[in-house]
């Protein structure tokens, strides 16, 4: 049962990871119908920013949990603006081209900033400091469930609800959602769809960030090539849910974080990744939209 | 008016250096320890960004200007303004004395040049093969295939597999691995049918990750990441070269090769499956109330794409003697998926140059080793904002009726 337990909250941890990254490419996708191959490399970008900060921060003395914050607060900027200029050079330019070629200039954006990455900083894993304290209450559930684990579950719950507010109530969100529907007719009633565009980026790559800091500060280190299979995980959950589904997305992350996580614990842990893509190929086989997604049928 | 839009482009790009330079500044300058604890600071980075992206965005917001202009000329012009460049190349009279001068250079090269270029000649041409399978999946019949990868790594293991553990030989296995290769593609064709546009992108991509992964966890099968070593190269009849001499004779295989997938895709484009395939690409729904089976041409698609990946694969493992499953990563996928695109979709010459162009470029570019990848994400990145249908656009066959004579 413990077995079990520690499993059960593995993969809520990792999936609801799963979920912050799926829900960027979710909402470009719902938007402009773009994969946006260089999320990962976005939320790769933040777990970096996040040991600068707690690199510098430490060095200053500063108290664990306030270095935690701030870094967490800076990542999230930072990456938010690393997605808008993504936007505005690699994707911006090619609006109206043929579907193939903002994909094309995706994958160059994504090696582009790998190798940025690898260069200015260091090819080599790095250690990243253990940002999350364990909390003493916490003590009697260590052998499943840790701290981090419990922290990574509670802020990607809050900042999911909150986006979810976002989109149902502000002014934004009716427009991210009319410009998801239908772009010329968003624009037609007035909806300044280059704005829209630009903010969805800009949400995406920052919860992007969230799960990057939370992550390394877990798994404890990090190099320039963990946003690749992170952005391909992320963007299988998100096909999981449905693309374009937010609610699809947070879905599509749990079920694919304990999907690895039982496969793993109780199968054979040599074999991770393919139970994902197994899962996937499963789902799109037999549900083709996806989880929550909805069958439309197509206009001729 | 022209001044003006100098002073404007000036300002604007100030603004993209100074934003960018903000941006990178934390990457850049900062380096951290937290172990040791210490941090090194690299203000001059930030100069050298200043300075670097300054130029950069200024000959950016130049070529946009271009750009711009060029689209309002097309739009007033109406009708399909071919480039320079492909108008060039695909005029006969260039074309023609091109060919045989290209046929020259390519046979007498492995006696003029040395092993060493001959080697880095032969990788060009297999990617040339596997840039014109890919073709006839995402170019002709616009199936996005982002696992084609995996089809190389099944010749490739094919090849391998038998020969060590039955020492068959080349030749013996080459059309094995054919007819293996387009047996996957099936296989992978089959629970795809359904599915259109990224759906099929990402379920390509699980099954190409999937293929290596089984590759690098199944130790008993395929001797897991440390992979295969002592590959035969090409013998014939019995005949073991040196390995010099085997260089040599893989390369005219290859050139054999290369030449036969040329000549067997330009003919299919124009055949009544090619023109199926373009229907398909360009609407599935009138392409199906037009009596066109769907499945056999999408199932065809994939088992031709992957056919010649397959080959490919075998060739390749004669070719280095050595295969592991970290030579059919997704980044191999993505590469030759950009020489697809960057060549021009559809366009067989077009493929070939982008080929030459993206595996010659890195090769020679050793010299700046450590920021090639960097400029090969940068040049994908500009070629696709500055020419998004590649630099050779495909020519559709137009038939022309003659009112005279009817």
């Amino acid at each position: 049962m413990e077995y079990f337990l520690q499993l059960f909250f593995s993969g809520l941890s990792k999936g609801s990871v799963y979920a912050l990254i799926a829900l960027g490419y979710t909402m470009v996708y719902g938007i402009i119908e773009l994969i946006n191959f260089a999320h990962g490399e976005i939320y790769m970008i933040g777990a970096f920013m996040g040991l600068i900060v707690a690199g510098v921060l430490t060095s200053l003395g500063w108290p664990a949990l306030s270095i935690l914050a701030l870094a967490l607060v800076v990542a999230v900027l930072y990456s938010a603006a690393y997605g808008y200029t993504v936007e505005k050079i690699a994707y911006k330019p090619l609006r109206g081209a043929q579907r193939l070629a903002p994909l094309i200039s995706a994958i160059g954006m994504s090696i582009l900033l790998q190798n940025y990455i690898m260069l200015a900083q260091t090819p080599d894993f790095l250690p990243f400091p253990h940002l999350i304290p364990d909390l003493s209450f916490m003590e009697p559930y260590r052998s499943y469930l840790g701290t981090s684990d419990l922290f990574i579950v509670v802020t990607s719950l809050v900042t999911m609800v909150a986006l979810t507010l976002f989109i149902k109530f502000t002014r934004m969100g009716k427009a991210m959602r009319a410009t998801a529907q239908n772009r010329k007719m968003a624009m037609l009633v007035g909806v300044n769809v280059d704005q829209v565009i630009s903010m969805t980026f800009i949400i995406g790559s920052g919860l992007a960030a969230v799960g990057g800091v939370l992550i390394a500060s877990h798994i404890g280190q990090i190099n320039f090539y963990i946003g690749f299979i992170a952005g391909i995980k992320a963007f299988t959950a998100a096909v999981l849910g449905g693309i374009g589904s937010i609610p699809g997305a947070m879905l599509g992350g749990l079920v694919l974080g304990w999907t690895e996580s039982f496969a793993t614990g109780y199968v054979s842990s040599d074999y991770e990744d393919v139970f994902a893509f197994c899962l996937l190929v499963l789902i799109l086989i037999f549900r083709p939209a996806g989880l929550l997604g909805k069958q439309r049928a197509q206009k001729v | 008016m022209a001044a003006l839009t100098i002073a404007t482009n000036l300002k604007k790009s100030a603004i993209a250096a100074l934003w960018l330079a903000f941006l990178t500044m934390p990457v850049m300058v900062i380096r951290v320890d937290t172990v040791e604890n210490t941090i090194v600071w690299r203000w001059m980075h930030l100069v050298y960004m200043l300075g670097g992206s300054f130029v950069l965005a200024l000959i950016w917001h130049f070529m946009m200007d271009r750009r711009d202009r060029g689209a309002a000329v097309r739009e007033s012009a109406d009708g399909e303004a071919e480039g320079r460049l492909s108008r060039f190349v695909n005029n006969p009279r260039v074309l023609k004395p091109m060919l045989a001068f290209g046929f020259i250079v390519a046979a007498a090269f492995p006696w003029v040049f040395s092993m060493y270029q001959t080697n880095i000649l032969i990788s060009a041409l297999i990617y040339v093969v596997l840039g014109l399978g890919l073709n006839i999946t995402v170019g002709l019949a616009g199936l996005l295939d982002l696992g084609y990868v995996a089809f190389y790594a099944v010749g490739a293991y094919a090849y391998a597999l038998l020969n060590h553990h039955f020492h068959l030989g080349f030749w013996t296995v080459l059309p094995m691995a054919a007819i293996l290769g387009s047996f996957f593609g099936i296989l992978l064709g089959f629970p795809v049918l359904r599915l259109r546009g990224d759906y099929l992108a990402i379920v390509t991509l699980g099954f190409g990750q999937i293929v290596k992964l089984v590759l690098e966890n199944w130790n008993d099968f395929s001797y897991g990441p440390s992979g295969i070593s002592n590959i035969s190269r090409p013998g014939l009849f019995g005949i073991n070269y040196s390995v010099e001499n085997a260089t040599t004779y893989i390369y005219y295989i290859m050139l054999g090769l290369v030449i036969l997938a040329i000549v067997t895709t330009a003919r299919l484009k124009d055949s009544r499956v090619g023109r199926a395939w373009l229907a398909l690409r360009e609407d599935e729904i009138a392409c199906q109330a037009m009596g066109i089976d769907n499945t056999r041409a999408k199932l065809m698609a994939f088992s031709l794409g992957a056919t010649l990946a397959a080959t490919m694969g075998a060739v390749f493992a004669a070719k280095t003697t050595f295969i592991n499953p970290a030579s059919f990563t997704f980044m191999e996928s993505a590469m030759i998926l950009a020489i697809v695109v960057l060549g021009g979709m559809g366009s067989v010459l077009g493929v070939i140059l982008g080929a030459f162009l993206l595996i010659l470029l890195p090769e020679y570019m050793r010299a700046f080793s450590e920021y090639r990848m960097l400029l090969f994400g940068a040049t994908m990145i500009v070629v696709m904002v500055f020419r998004p249908e590649g630099l050779i656009k495909a020519r559709r066959k137009v038939y022309k009726i003659n009112t005279e004579t009817l």
